[in-house]
């Protein structure tokens, strides 16, 4: 289990916690976090789950597939810091992670 | 407009869970009713052929949102019931049992179900379709090692049950009727490819195969295919699907292939929506009516109703676009070909596990099929949508990227 912080657009912050083994999307999108669409439903195929992490958590999440690196390439408002959620599993290692989630995954 | 006060919609799958979440965002004020007749809260399908069936995942992880979601957002889900008929005039939906429910707009979002083959021994014991959790759950109940599992249609559907089961140690053969596999989806370089790939990991296929029925004493025992009699102890058809649209027929709403709805999903009565799988809807994009069976689109018109009833501006239309996991093969695809003057290959198709096909017409990209090519997908979209035109020289050449290939 990790508490997740996600910052939105609109400058709020949800704060929830996500139990082991469900991706960092799956947690947000049952939370009802605002602005993490999902559509492949974690397939790794749509990039509209993407979230800027903090350069201090970055290093310290897994590595990015080539699948991952290949579709958040070309995706709108991409930027160093993105992430696919979807492709991010919760571990208790996780604990206190905060991402930011794009005004538009569009 | 006046604000919609009670909203009921028909069928309570991914276009209707999608359409609830985003009211909930929206704010929408009114009382909300769905009604489904399988017993599960709105769920994903897209795993059923993939990781669910493989064990890979749980079913409370295909629901698209928890059950305390739908109390929260005070929409009531009826579940395990069947609407019956929609009264235009009373402006009521009617139950199974007689019972009604009032609405001052109704989404109709009932999907699409298996085409059925009405063959001699389909009602065999170990014949089975596969559209829901519960289908799913029984097939899976059945795979062992060593078994033989008959898929009747080369379909997406049936390719991936297919890769999952000779995966699990299943001997798979697939029969497809057409001269090709997906026929009805991707072109033909594309299709060559998934029968290489689906040999490769031992699946036994026929082409233009000729399914005449199904034979056994209590529970099916053989395929009838032509002059052959193929070994089964499972049988799975996947022949495509037939859209939902007896209610709207009955009710006397224009249906033609697909119930048809206008730019934000409404029918010819102003208070009757349709969304999903059962709609044809006219496209921007390729100036034509069209009606997809797919996620993308499900989410898409549940948002433009979405919009529509809390009278926000329409969503952007955007490209239409497809996935399907084989093995560890990714296949996407956005845009459609059929009206595709010349094709392009990137990356060699008849060589590992790693290409793309991309279709232009009169210069302009309008479709693209990406096997474990993410990028590629990516970026033809964007130039799909712009219906950029393109150098095929370079769209060929797989040192230069896609985006590159733009023609300014
Ligand atoms: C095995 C499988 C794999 C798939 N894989 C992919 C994929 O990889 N990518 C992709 O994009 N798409 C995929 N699809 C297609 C996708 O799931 C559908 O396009 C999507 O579910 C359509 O959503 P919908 O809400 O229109 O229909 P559905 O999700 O089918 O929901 C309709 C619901 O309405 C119910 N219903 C019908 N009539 C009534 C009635 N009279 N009263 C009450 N309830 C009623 C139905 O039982 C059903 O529960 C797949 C489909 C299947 C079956
Ligand atoms: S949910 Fe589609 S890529 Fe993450």
């Amino acid at each position: 289990m990790a508490k997740i912080t996600f910052e939105t657009a609109d400058g709020k912050e949800q704060t929830l916690e996500i139990a082991n083994g469900l991706s960092v999307m799956e947690g947000a999108v049952k939370g009802m976090v605002t602005g993490i669409d999902a559509d492949c439903g974690g397939a790794c195929s749509c990039a509209t789950c993407m979230v800027y992490v903090s350069p201090e958590w970055s290093e310290r999440l897994p590595p990015q597939s080539s699948d991952e690196k290949a579709m958040l390439e070309f995706s709108p408002h991409v930027a160093e810091t993105s992430r696919l959620s979807c492709q991010i599993k919760v571990v208790d290692e996780l604990d206190g992670l905060r991402v930011k989630v794009p005004a538009s995954q569009h | 407009m006046a604000a919609v006060e009670s909203l009921v919609v028909i069928g309570a799958g991914h276009a209707a869970g999608q359409l609830v979440a985003c009211l909930a965002q929206d704010g929408f004020a009114g009382a909300i009713t769905l009604v489904g007749d399988e017993p599960h809260p709105p769920y994903q399908r897209p795993p059923l052929s993939k990781k669910f069936l493989a064990g890979e995942m749980d079913a409370d992880r295909l629901y698209l949102k928890p059950a305390a979601f739908y109390d929260k957002y005070g929409a009531k889900l009826l579940l395990g019931r069947r609407v019956t008929r929609i009264d235009r005039q009373a402006r009521t939906a009617v139950l199974e049992d007689g019972s009604q429910l009032e609405y001052s707009a109704l989404v109709i979002a009932t999907g699409s179900r298996p085409r059925r083959l009405a063959l001699p021994g389909a009602e065999l014991d170990g014949v089975f379709y596969l559209r829901g959790i519960d289908d799913v759950m029984t097939i899976r109940g059945r795979f062992a090692a060593g078994k033989s599992l008959v898929v009747v249609g080369g379909g997406y559907i049936g390719l991936e049950l297919a890769a999952v089961a000779v995966r699990q140690g299943l001997r798979v053969s697939v029969l497809e009727q057409a001269p090709r596999l997906m026929a009805r989806g991707v072109g033909a370089i594309v299709s060559r490819f998934y029968e290489r790939l689906h040999r490769e990991e031992g699946v036994v296929l026929h082409t233009g195969a000729a399914v005449l029925g199904f034979e056994g004493r209590n529970a099916v025992e053989h395929v009838v295919c032509g002059n052959d009699r193929v070994v089964a102890d499972i049988v799975v058809i996947g022949a495509g699907a037939v859209p939902n649209v007896e209610l709207a027929q009955e009710a006397g709403l224009t249906v033609e292939n697909g119930i048809v709805v206008n730019e934000r999903c409404l029918t010819g009565d102003p208070a009757i929506y349709a969304i999903g799988d059962c709609t044809n809807q006219f496209h921007p994009l390729f100036d034509r009516r069209l009606r997809f069976e797919s996620v993308h689109n499900a989410l898409e018109q549940a948002r433009m109703v979405a919009a529509a009833i809390c009278g926000r501006a329409l969503p952007a239309i955007q490209v239409p676009w497809f996935w399907s996991d084989q093995y560890d093969v990714k296949l996407q695809m956005a845009g459609l070909p059929d009206k595709h003057t010349e094709s392009v290959v990137r990356g060699n198709p008849d060589h590992g596990r790693c290409f793309s096909v991309f279709y232009l017409a009169d210069g302009a990209l309008i479709a693209v099929e990406a096997v474990n090519r993410a990028a590629d997908f990516m970026m033809s979209k964007v130039l799909i949508a712009e219906r950029a035109h393109v150098d095929r020289a370079k769209l060929a050449d797989e040192r230069v990227a896609v985006k590159d290939s733009r023609l300014v």
